[in-house]
């Protein structure tokens, strides 16, 4: 009998560690410029963020609100593509030990090959992807291999209306943390994130093993620190890709960003 | 071979359910209910009685003796467009307004091009008093107003797709964005064999009344059930599917698939997504679509806004696959000239969708003694501005 593969990366090691109110924060690459991808990796860095997803560009972002949906469409406008993404992470970990995930949609990794970008990520030294759209039945029978070999792990989504059974063959099969989806929601909607107390604590009651990050409608240091009394951490997005939208000064900005998040001040 | 979809939800290499897990629930619901419902006497009961006292069927098939004379063979027309709202599409949102209201569903979503499937829902809605949104592109809604209008007029809310290139591809993604911040009380009702499955099969299924249809009707006209040819457009390919349906086993049966060539296929501007396509995802499938070589979905062009969607339903790429129908591209102006054609030779006006099947019959070596059924899918009312607006460019030689 094959013996299961550990994946074993930054990721795992941060959450290894216990650390509580853990703050991952998402960006699409390619935005605000198309060489902005390691200046905002650097500054994340700097601030003290915990975990950075970087979004890969799509035409058609389904999940996705308004507002990344915006900065998908400026980025591919700049000409940002899969394979130049992979070219501005080749040099990544000479400077940058964050632990780093990649999130996109199915059909331009499917394009790439999912197995060969999978190896691409192993060879830079990415420690996760994120393929909302890839089923889990598929993901297990033809693409687990190359995520594991590679110590990629894979991050699913669960929502309000996800089943328990669900939920557990979903943890089953990760190997990184559970996405929870904080509200029945797109991206960066204007959704209170507060309603969701009976949902994040059924979540925490069900004593998973993998931890989790709370995601969607996270965008203050008010909903953070909410949702930080029932996951591990959480994700923020469309707030981030909105003050970069705005700043003047990338690095400065994104300093005062994390520090409100973090403190509210 | 088969070309029904097996219970994973795939034709072949094309179907399956590539949703985020917000659309799980939702689809899974549906996936677990609708044959179920499907097949539930009082149901078919309900759907039968509205299909034949509502929308007006069954539709006539109708010998069209003057084309026949042209093309020197005999050529039937399947009278879609005499449905009640002018087209196939409501055979679909009959069908699914009645699986919604069986899943308790009160809130119906929908996303239309040319606004004929949105009006076929709009219709549906008023008919059960159930709330409508439609999502059109904005730059649909200036293009087909008389559409958005009549949705108004039977209560929907039409709401304009502003992302993206703001036509079919952006409304049905904006359908998609409705339904995952909406999960429990919407249905989304999508217009074509297009999305996850079920809806491929599902769609199919409400529209194999069309060859069902057919094949009766043939058989009383000319003592045989089927024709050597059937010949139908593809933009989704909901009225090619269910013209094909009974006939896809019979593999004498010649199934002709028109696809919209737009101002040719090496034009850049072109919806012929058989030629210019390649396997990847669209919303939610797995199937044959325009895109770049990064991945990217690109627009597509055609005359007619109903053929206008860089994909086509996984039936369909698996009958291109497997060569079970053949494919043709027919060009912007070719449609338009079979449009005036047939206005001319039988007093009927084609929506142009259907338009592009008629082409096809120039690009089919016909005999004498073939039999060929044609889906007219819908009528022209809807395309008379683009008639009026276009005639000196297509019809000067």
């Amino acid at each position: 009998m094959e013996t299961q593969p550990i994946v074993s990366n930054r990721l795992t090691s941060l959450f290894s560690t216990g650390k509580k109110n853990i703050l991952n924060v998402y960006f699409t690459a390619g935005f605000p410029a198309l060489d902005d991808t390691l200046r905002i990796l650097r500054s994340l860095e700097k601030s003290g963020v915990d975990l950075v997803e970087i979004g890969i560009p799509f035409s058609d972002p389904l999940a996705d609100g308004p507002t990344i949906q915006e900065s998908n469409m400026v980025a591919l406008g700049q000409g940002m593509t899969l394979k130049l993404l992979l070219e501005q992470l080749r040099e990544i970990r000479k400077e940058i030990s964050l632990p780093i995930l990649l999130m996109g949609y199915l059909n331009p990794v499917m394009q790439y090959g999912v197995e060969e970008f999978c190896d691409q990520l192993g060879s830079i030294g990415i420690d996760g992807l994120i393929l909302p759209d890839l089923p889990l039945d598929e993901y297990k029978a033809f693409y687990k291999n190359a995520f594991e070999r590679n110590h990629l792990s894979n991050v699913f989504l669960v929502t309000p209306q996800t089943s328990e059974a669900r939920i557990r063959e979903i943890d089953q099969e990760s190997t990184g943390f559970i996405y929870v989806v904080s509200t029945d929601s797109t991206t960066g909607n204007a959704k209170d994130i507060s309603g969701a107390a009976p949902y994040f604590e059924r979540i925490r009651a069900m004593q998973l093993q993998h931890p989790a990050l709370i995601g969607f409608n996270v965008k203050d240091h008010s909903s953070f620190s909410f949702a930080c009394q029932y996951a591990q951490g959480a994700i923020v997005g469309s707030a981030f890709i909105r003050m970069l939208q705005a700043s003047k000064n990338l690095e400065s900005d994104i300093e005062t960003f994390v520090r409100s998040l973090r403190t509210g001040q | 071979m088969n070309f029904n979809v097996n219970e994973k939800g795939y034709y072949g290499n094309f179907g399956g359910a590539y949703i985020p897990e917000m659309l799980h629930p939702n689809v899974e619901e549906l996936r677990n209910h609708y044959l179920e419902i499907i097949h539930d006497p009082a149901f078919q009961a309900e759907f039968q009685d509205l299909l034949r006292d509502y929308v007006g069927r069954p539709t006539p098939l109708y010998l069209a003796k003057r084309l026949s004379e042209k093309y020197n063979t005999t050529i039937y027309l399947k009278r879609e467009d005499l449905n009640h709202t002018g087209a196939h599409k409501i055979n679909n949102t009959i069908g699914q307004i009645l699986v919604a209201k069986r899943l308790n569903k009160h809130r119906i979503i929908a996303e239309t091009g040319a606004g004929q499937h949105g009006v076929a829902t709009a219709t549906a809605c008023a008919l059960m008093g159930l709330e409508c949104i439609v999502y059109m592109g904005e730059v649909d809604m200036e293009r087909q107003k008389p559409n958005v209008e009549r949705m108004r007029m039977l209560g929907a809310t039409v709401v304009p797709a502003r992302s993206g290139s703001k036509t079919l591809k952006d409304a049905t993604n904006e359908a998609i964005r409705d339904w995952i911040n909406n999960p429990v009380d919407t249905h989304y009702i999508i217009g074509s064999v297009v999305g996850p499955h079920p809806y491929p099969d599902m769609v199919a299924r409400f529209q194999s009344v069309i060859s069902e249809e057919v094949k009766k009707q043939l058989k009383a006209k000319t003592g045989s059930e089927l024709p050597t040819h059937v010949i139908a457009c593809v933009g989704g390919g909901s009225n090619a599917a269910g013209a094909f349906y009974h006939f896809l086993d019979h593999k004498e049966v010649r199934l002709i698939a028109a696809e919209a060539a737009g101002l040719g296929v090496t034009s850049g501007y072109s919806a012929a997504t058989t030629v210019l396509g390649k396997p990847g995802i669209i919303h939610g499938s797995k199937t044959l679509l325009m895109q770049t070589e990064d991945g990217q979905i690109v627009e597509p062009h055609s005359i007619s806004a109903g053929l206008d969607y860089p994909g086509i339903g996984p039936i369909h790429a698996h009958l291109f696959e497997t060569g079970r129908a053949e494919f043709m591209a027919i060009t912007d102006k070719e449609a338009f000239q079979s449009a005036v054609l047939l206005s001319r030779l039988e007093g009927i006006i084609p929506a142009l969708e259907s338009a592009h099947a008629i082409s096809a019959l120039d690009h089919l070596d016909l005999k004498k003694e073939d039999v060929v059924v044609l889906n007219l899918s819908g009528r022209g009312d809807k395309d008379l501005q683009t008639y009026i607006n276009r005639k000196s460019e297509f019809m000067n030689d």
